[in-house]
Parts: C-alpha cells; structure tokens; sequence
C-alpha cells in the first residue's frame, strides 16, 4: 500500500496515538472562541492527560466565499476584496492579484511604481512579523512584547495612512501600478522609519532570544523536517526553519527583487525556536531592501497604459508571491469577458494550517499553542 | 463598666501579642485591623499591578475612573458584585459554592500569626511557622475542589496542574524554611524556635538576618524559598493554572461575579502571606535595615524618621499630579479628589513624625516595605518571563530546587554544629 516514492510515507496522518496503558481518552474543544487561536479556529484536541494524541481543525467561521464574489465583479472591483483576506498583510495580497492581472493583460507596471510596490510590501512584512511575534510571545506567556511591537507597528500604519487613507485594508496598489504618487516627504520618512526601527529588533530579542524560559518553551517544539513540509505544501518561514531555502522572492523573482541585495535566512532543526529567529531576521532582510529601494527610486510615470475596461483574451494564469505567511498565489482563468470565469487563492496560512497535527503530535497541550502562533494563521485568509 | 475598661487597659503595657497575653478585646480589635488592612492591601495591589505593568509595557493603565484610575478597583468591586451568580447546571452544587470559601479561608487565616511587629501580631504561637504553611497548604483543597465541581475540562486540567504545582513545590519550600529554623537554635541554650516572632527575635539576637548567615547558604535558601513561593501562589512565570492562553482560565473559568471575586481576593492574600514568610524567616521581619552598620540611638531615630517621610512624599506625587491635571471643568472633581487623597497622607505622615507612634509604628511600616518589594517582584516578574511548560516546571521542582534545598540544609546543618562545638564551645 505505501509507495515507496511518496515523501508522505513517514506521515500517518490517519490514526491517532493510543493513550498510556488503559487511560482514557479526554476529547477536548479548543476554539473557536478561544483567547489563543488568532481567531475563530477550532481544535477538537484529543489527549492522554496533557499529551497531545491527535487533532483536528475545523475551520470556516469567517468564510466570506471571496472566490466567489470574485467571479461576479469586475478585475478592478474586485481588487479591494483580496485585502480582506490576510487583513495583517493586506497590502501583500494586493501586490499578489494586481500582479496576476497584469500578466493576464499582459502589461508591466511602471519602474517607480515597481519600487514603491516593493517599499510597502515590505513594511507589510516588517507589520506582519510584529504582529506574530507579540501574539506569539503572549501565547507563550511574556505580554510585554506584544505592546513594544504594535508600538512600532503603529509607525508603520502611519505611513500607510499617509500614503492611502487606510491602515489596515489599505488597497494601495492599481492594476498596472499605483494610484497614487508618494506624499511630499514619503523618502524621507521611510527612512526616519528604518533608523529608528533597526534597534527596535534588538529590543525585542533582547526580551526573548536568551531568555531561559523562553528557549526551553520553544527549542524542540512542534519540530517538522523539510522533506514533511514539502510533502504537506507548506511554505514560508516555516518551510525556511526547516532547512529549505525556498523564497520566491529569489527563486521567481516577481516585481523587481532581483534588483535588490539581500539574504535568505534560514533555520536548521525547524523547531518553534528556528522559526523565530528566521522571522526575525527576515525583519532584518525586509529592512535592507527597503533601504535600497527607497535610496534608488527612480523618477517617472507610476501608471501603465491600462484600459479603462479590463477584457483579458481568454485564458488562464498562475502567478504566486512570497507573502510575510508563505506562498500566496493567485489563479485566475479569464473567458474574454470584463468578469473573471474563475479566481482561486491559494493561501499561505490554510496549506500550512495542515502541518499543526503533524507538528503537535506527541506534545503537551501548552505547545499545540505554541505552534498555533508559530505557524502564523490567519483566520481570515484561511476561511476566506 | 470600671472592670471593662481595667480589662482593655490591661494589655496596654504589655510587650505581648494580644492573643498571647490572653486579651481577647485586643485580638478582636487586632482581627478587624489585620482583615481591613489586607482587604486594602488587595486593592491596592489590583491597582498598583496594572499601573505598573501598563508602564512596563508603555501604556498607561486605568485612567478613567477616578484621578489616574484610582478608584478603578472600587468599580470592578462594584461590577463583580452586581454581576449574575451563574452555576453550571451540571456543576456539583455543594462543593461548588464550598470551594472559594475554603481558598479564601486558607489564605486569611495565615495572618493570624504573621507578625507585623514584636506586639503587633494576633497572637504568637510556638509552631507559628508550621501552622502558617499548614494553613496556607489548605487552599490546595479548595482548587481542587473547585476545578473537580466545575464538572467541566478545563477546569479540571488547571485544577489538577495547580495542585500537582503545588505539593511538589511545597517540598523544596518546606527544605528552605527548615534550613532557616535550624539557624535560630544559633545560641547561648542551643535552643530553636518556630514562633514567627522568636524567630525575628533570632535575627535581632544574633545581628544577622538569615539571608546573609552562613553566606552564601543562606541566599540559596532565600532563592530556592522566593521561587517555590511564586510557584506556589500559582503567578507568572509558574502562573500554569490559569494559564489565559491554554486553559482561558483554569481552574476558576466557570466562576463569574462574587465567586469569582473571592479567588481573586485570596490569590493576593497568598502572596501577601509567602511574602510574609520570606520576610519573618530571612529579611528581619520588622526589623529596620542596616542594624549593625548605622547602630546607635541616632540612627535608630533617624530610621524612624523614614515612615513618615514615605507618607510625604506620596503626598507630594499627589499634589504634583494634581496640579497637572487638565484644567477642565470636567476634571476639577478629580483633581480635588487627588489634592484630597494628598493632604489625608500628608495628615498621615505628619502624624508619623510623632517620636510616640513612630516607635510603636515603624515595625508595621518595615514589614510592610518588605512585602512591598516582594509584590513589586510578583509584578515584574509578570511582565518580564513567558509560561513555564507543566513538565519543565516539575522537573525544576523536584530535579533542581530539592536537592538544592537538601544540599542547603545539610550544609547548614553542618556548619551549625560546628559552629556551637568547636570554633564557641
């Protein structure tokens, strides 16, 4: 029955672990109102004591059905609905379906536009990342981190504000560019960001890094090897933890970040430990770009010739980013007509949503949370 | 009416503990005081502990309800008390609406022998230690109780984590205090104590608090003792019963209102108690700090000068604040109540300076300040270290702070005798 090809083998995702000699199994509810998973998940826990023998997710509280909505608006008016989904990341998601429509319509944004694009996407990886790493440390037990990170992440949404009116659901980018030129002083000020911004990671991993307890709740937590995290589909910092060094930013280079400098972090052992130190030097990494690009942006127009009523010629297209989550990726077949035939998200935080029974399994209950906030879930992405 | 009045007089020059010399108005008297004083104490602490944690984390904590939220507890109480009294239908009733009373019990009869001073204290008892760990060991049984009538999951797994906490810690607890009742057997007789008083006597005798006798012993002994006692009163970082993330609330998540209200009341009352052990065994309970090297009759009064000079300076904080406040009508109120709440301290403090009752008074406010620093530790604690994990929690009880504790007391032992036989035969 096991295919010897399969990289799936050492993975029995079927039957659960017995409990010790003849305890009882304790089958226990977690979610979906529950203070720790980052939303409305629900965890049926099934446990020997506190031992974790299996678990099951059921998602699809906050199910909007935004593929389907998708196929009844237009390209344009679909674009802000895509916000909704990764709402921690909104202007990533933008970035992933302005993108894929652009290569639908085979149209190229502007260089100045390119470089904005990459200015916000990546202050949205730095947001993204703070907002993990407080709840994260919360579920763990240290508070005070969660308030250092939205300090600093309410510069960020600053910026934001400034730039489009919005904060969280920004909708920033156009098909085919921006809509907006930079406010007077938006250099200046990403850069007073980024100054004041790189001692702020030591701050916080001067609360945690060498924290003793810290080390000990996270080291050999949720441990899962690269060959399972491919198996599974899984991406982003928590494929790179486990040794892969996969960044689509590098391996399909997508808006022009093959003009930038900078590094793949990643871990050795694919613990929750490895997991945070990759994340935060992924903080590291998004500042050096941004640096970059916002030293050499170009001047010019911000807008590609764009036809007012968008009718893509028939056909389909694939087109994925690396968002703060992991790979998000975008497809969409098109039947000529001013209306997408289909849209299909592949969202980061569902497929690795799948590795937390294989990454729990064997652990005490307090890790399952752990690994609930080392994964990065977002709720709204994985239900759509 | 002549006999009452003989009878209260009595016990005025007595330099005994009302419960001790027999007095039973002055216990009772003693009773209130000690019951009030902590019910005020826990309040404060409700404050003290979100205003301080709100500026670790740069926020500011209450601010609405009275001047920079002072009266923001007394709100809370109110909204608890209003609350619905909500049992669940399948709950234990009995052992249910038992279990809080049995915490709160446990964690208020302890003060009866804490002492606040050579006098002041309920009563002294000649196994004063023994029965404050013994008491306070009791609330074990109400958290059981609790997380058992629940009839319900998570409070049955806080319940059992909280109790399993708890006896394992008491054991490395139990090795400190013992290495620090063998110090007070340090003299002319030979003989110990375990009265709460006599032992802060054993300090004042021998010169020495036990934290720095036998240096280093008796710092590991404080050490292992000061992280038992956060284990054992169930806080952050070993907060693993309530744990908010994993349980929402452990062992109390089916509580809600007045309950509710009385675990919390008697999980301050727990710390304020272990603190008040850690204090008596090794901080010199009452006594003043810096005995040996500011010795004489000046400094003596100099030092009492000290409570008096605290009360002022919280008067000052007062008026500085109030004189910040927004000048708006609509904080004219507040302000007036914070200048208010500034001038009845400074009453207080100038009161204070009274060589009179700065001497029958400056052993309550040593103690106090001991305490304090230990609730300002609970605090930080609080805000500084993530969870421990259940299991790395028992294995730092019974691999690392037992034989810690057993290696203190054999030492301690040791050095003891040779102490007594050889080097002062």
């Amino acid at each position: 029955m096991t295919d010897p090809n399969s990289s799936l083998s050492n993975l029995d995702l079927e039957t659960p672990e017995k409990p010790f000699l003849d305890a009882n199994e304790l089958v226990i509810n977690m979610g979906p109102q529950h203070p720790a998973t980052h939303g409305v998940l629900r965890v049926i826990l099934r446990l020997d004591g506190e031992k974790v023998l299996g678990l099951e997710c059921v998602i699809g509280y906050l199910h909007r059905g935004v593929e389907k909505i998708g196929e009844h608006r237009t390209y344009t008016m679909f674009n802000p609905y895509v916000d909704r989904m990764d709402y921690v990341a909104a202007v990533s998601n933008g970035l992933g379906y302005c993108e894929t429509v652009e290569k639908l319509l085979n149209v190229e944004a502007p260089p100045r536009a390119q470089h904005v694009r990459v200015i916000l996407t990546e202050l949205n990886r730095i947001a993204s990342h703070q907002l993990w790493l407080g709840t994260h440390a919360l579920d763990i037990g240290a508070i005070t981190p969660l308030f250092y990170t939205f300090r600093d992440r309410e510069e960020i949404l600053k910026i934001y504000e400034k730039y489009c009116g919005a904060r969280l659901t920004t909708h920033a980018f156009r098909i085919g560019g921006l809509q907006y030129e930079t406010y007077t002083g938006f250099e200046q000020e990403v850069k007073n960001f980024l100054q004041f911004f790189r001692p702020k990671i030591d701050e916080y991993e001067e609360l945690l890094t060498t924290n003793r307890i810290w080390v000990e709740r996270t080291k050999n937590v949720g441990i899962i090897s690269g060959k399972d995290c491919i198996a599974l589909g899984v991406t982003g910092p928590v494929l790179r933890a486990s040794g892969v060094k996969w960044d689509l930013r590098k391996a399909q280079p997508y808006a022009n970040y093959k003009n930038f400098d900078f590094d793949i972090p990643i871990g050795e052992n694919g613990d929750t430990y490895d997991r945070y130190l990759v994340r935060m030097a992924e903080m590291r990494q998004s500042v050096r770009i941004i640096q970059q690009a916002v030293e050499a942006l170009p001047e010019g127009p911000i807008m590609a010739k764009v036809p007012k009523v968008m009718k893509p010629a028939a056909g389909e297209v694939y087109h994925s980013i690396e968002a703060p989550k992991g790979e998000l990726g975008y497809f969409i077949v098109s039947d000529g007509s001013t209306q997408p035939y289909r849209v299909r998200v592949r969202p980061p935080s569902f497929v690795n949503l799948q590795a937390l029974d294989v990454m729990c399994r064997g652990q005490l209950v307090a890790d399952v949370i752990a690994v609930i906030g080392t994964l990065d879930i977002v709720l709204g992405e994985v239900d759509r | 009416m002549r006999a009452i009045i003989q009878y209260i007089q009595s016990y005025l020059g007595s330099d005994q503990t009302p419960g001790a010399a027999g007095n039973m108005f002055w216990a009772l008297v003693y009773i209130m005081v000690v019951f009030a004083g902590l019910s005020v104490a826990v309040i404060a602490m409700n404050w003290l502990e979100r205003k301080i944690l709100a500026h670790m984390q740069v926020r500011l904590g209450p601010m609405r309800v009275g001047p920079h939220g002072l009266l923001q507890p007394i709100a809370d109480a109110i909204k608890l008390l209003l609350k619905e009294d909500i049992m669940p239908s399948e709950a234990d009733g009995f052992v249910f609406w038992m279990a809080p009373f049995i915490v709160v019990l446990a964690a208020f009869t302890v003060f009866v022998v804490v002492p606040f001073g050579p006098t002041h204290a309920i009563t002294d008892m000649n196994i004063g230690i023994l029965f404050m760990l013994g008491v306070s060991s009791l609330s074990v049984l109400g958290i059981v109780m609790a997380g058992w009538a629940s009839n319900s999951h998570y409070p049955l797994i806080g319940a059992l984590r909280s109790s399993a906490q708890m006896v394992s810690y008491e054991v490395a607890m139990g090795l400190a205090v013992v290495s620090a009742i063998l110090m007070t057997s340090l003299n002319a007789e030979g003989t110990g104590t375990l009265s709460m008083i006599g032992i802060v006597q054993a300090q004042q005798a021998q010169g020495e608090w036990f934290i720095f006798k036998f240096f280093p012993l008796g710092l590991i002994a404080f050490f292992i003792f000061a992280v038992a006692m956060v284990a054992e009163t169930n806080r952050a970082p070993f907060d693993l019963a309530e744990a908010e993330s994993e349980l929402t609330a452990g062992f109390h998540t089916e509580y809600s209102g007045f309950r509710w209200s009385l675990f919390f009341l008697a999980e301050y009352s727990a710390m304020i108690a272990v603190s008040s052990i850690a204090v008596t065994l090794w901080l010199g309970g009452w006594l003043r700090p810096f005995p040996n090297f500011l010795s004489g009759a000046t400094w003596d009064r100099a030092f009492s000068l000290f409570p008096g000079v605290v009360f002022l300076l919280f008067a000052a904080m007062c008026f500085y604040n109030a004189v910040r406040m927004p000048k708006h009508p609509l904080f004219r109120i507040q302000t007036i109540g914070l200048a208010g709440f500034g001038v009845v301290l400074g009453l207080i403090g100038l009161v204070l300076f009274v060589p009179a009752v700065s001497l029958r008074v400056q052993d309550i406010f040593w103690f106090s300040a001991k305490i304090a620093g230990f609730m300002y530790l609970y605090i930080w604690y609080r805000g500084t270290f993530p969870r421990y994990r259940f299991d790395q929690l028992m294995q730092m009880g019974w691999k690392v702070l037992l034989p810690l504790g057993l290696g203190v007391l054999i030492l301690t032992a040791t050095v003891a005798l040779l102490q007594q036989r050889i080097w002062h035969p």
